[in-house]
């Protein structure tokens, strides 16, 4: 799987960073930054529910 | 708007005042059970769509067609009284007033304040604080001790004040205003007065700080306008006044109803006492039950949008009820209990959508180092008196206790 993030979309909540720092950033100004897009599987999982918590849809998951 | 028949509406106003704060009111049940999307009365007259059901709260919220634009009429007025609508078109509408690409260039201008790493770097600060506070009640040496003057009020007022730049010792001050506006009994007169005065404290605070910035949230806002053209004083006001209000008397209503909760759930508080890696998601679970912020996610429809089986039409106003959703059955099981391993992270205590919460890493890191903190260093705390004696308040917009006497 792979992540996508939409930095036009996003509002900076920073529910993703909270749950799965390995992956999710912020630059200074709030916005998400992709750490890396293709997390292992422990990470593959937060990241998942990341996905699922961000409340402007900003992140979605690309099946490989 | 087309008027719903009276007669197929709920008896009963909507929001309705909670009667304690383990249950939500019994006609929310009944209401979510019927359909998940609802006309109701407002306690002014009004009539709303009430969102009861979690699956459908979220899609509002998410939804463009819905806008949070409050000087659109028919965006939802409890009170009923048009001057609060006259007042929102009188002045700039701060970021939660505001739709699309005015909303996302207001929120973008401020949420480099609120990064997961910047609250980060607050910690020590926060613990300090919290201990600081603790530290006086202790020494004190008198017995009951109200938690909302002595913990819950202070705390979060401190932390944004510093924040922003707001000098704490007006705190008196801009507590009784915000205290008077989320009082839902307040008269409406003294209600405006009350916003009034804490703009115009604000406006007064700003134009201190154009003169001689300092550090501050307040003074970097101004240098990000001025960089960008002309201040627009009006606006950074209503942002200045969101920020103070809302960094304040949420988090305080939080901490005191988190207290109550813990110490009602001695097993429940057992777990964060005995493994406070633990707190995070405990934290997150009190939101949930609490939901203390109910209306704040009401909007207004700008064309027709199925919903639940029904259809909003354009022009209509909807209010999404996070009490109502956080307790759905639907998407958590057995919603009454509080359960603090449930894990649930997707309650939307903090709202959804766009506009979901600003500062909810600052409030969820207070809430952690306040509930660690007070229950390690006193812990024989209790209630100095029966629950049922708590003076909650039942009929304010923020939900939370007036007062909260303990001792140990």
């Amino acid at each position: 799987m792979r992540i996508k993030a939409d930095t036009g979309v996003c509002v900076g909540a920073g529910q993703c960073v909270l749950t799965e720092p390995a992956v999710f950033d912020q630059d200074d100004d709030g916005i998400v930054v992709l750490l890396t897009d293709q997390p292992g599987d422990q990470a593959a999982a937060r990241a998942r529910e990341a996905v699922g918590l961000c409340p402007s849809q900003a992140l979605s998951i690309v099946e490989d | 708007m087309t008027e719903t028949v009276a007669s197929e509406l709920p008896a009963q106003a909507f929001p309705v005042p909670r009667g304690c704060p383990f249950s939500e009111p019994a006609e929310y049940a009944r209401l979510r059970e019927r359909a998940p999307v609802s006309k109701v009365r407002l306690p002014g007259g009004e009539q709303a769509w009430w969102v009861s059901g979690y699956e459908e709260g979220r899609a509002v919220l998410a939804d463009p067609r819905f806008s949070s634009d409050r000087r659109k009429d028919n965006f939802p007025n409890p009170t009923g009284d048009p001057r609060f609508r006259e007042r929102f078109r009188r002045q700039p509408p701060s970021m939660i007033g505001m739709d699309g690409a005015d909303h996302s260039a207001a929120r973008r201008a401020v949420i480099g304040e609120f990064t997961v790493k910047r609250l980060a770097a607050l910690r020590p600060r926060i613990q300090q604080i919290v201990d600081g506070f603790i530290d006086d009640m202790l020494a004190a040496g008198t017995r009951p001790v109200d938690l909302v003057r002595a913990l819950s009020l202070p705390v979060p007022s401190l932390v944004i004040c510093e924040m922003l730049g707001a000098p704490y010792a007006d705190h008196e001050y801009f507590q009784s205003r915000t205290a008077a506006l989320i009082r839902r009994s307040t008269p409406s007169d003294e209600r405006l007065r009350a916003s009034d005065e804490l703009r115009s404290y604000l406006a007064d605070l700003l134009a201190r700080k154009e003169a001689e910035p300092g550090d501050d949230l307040y003074s970097r806002q101004i240098a990000r306008q001025r960089t960008g053209g002309a201040l627009d004083h009006e606006s950074l006001v209503s942002t200045a006044t969101l920020l103070l209000l809302a960094g304040h008397e949420t988090t305080a209503n939080m901490i005191s109803l988190g207290v109550v909760g813990l110490l009602e759930h001695p097993e429940q508080l057992a777990l964060i006492k005995s493994d406070p890696a633990k707190t995070p998601l405990a934290v997150e679970e009190l939101l949930r039950y609490f939901a203390i912020v109910e209306t704040a996610t009401s909007r207004v429809a700008t064309e027709d949008v199925e919903i639940g089986g029904v259809t909003v039409k354009a022009d209509e106003g909807i209010i999404v009820s996070g009490l109502s959703a956080n307790w759905d059955p639907a998407m958590f099981s057995s919603p009454g209990e509080l359960d603090l391993e449930r894990g649930a992270r997707h309650h939307i205590a903090f709202g959804y959508g766009p506009h979901q919460c600003l500062g909810q890493n600052l409030a969820r890191l207070e809430l952690q180092i306040v509930f660690d903190t007070l229950f390690r260093r006193i812990p024989g705390l209790r209630l100095a008196g029966p629950v049922d004696d708590i003076p909650f308040k039942a009929n304010a917009s923020i939900y939370g206790a007036y007062e909260l006497p303990v001792t140990w």
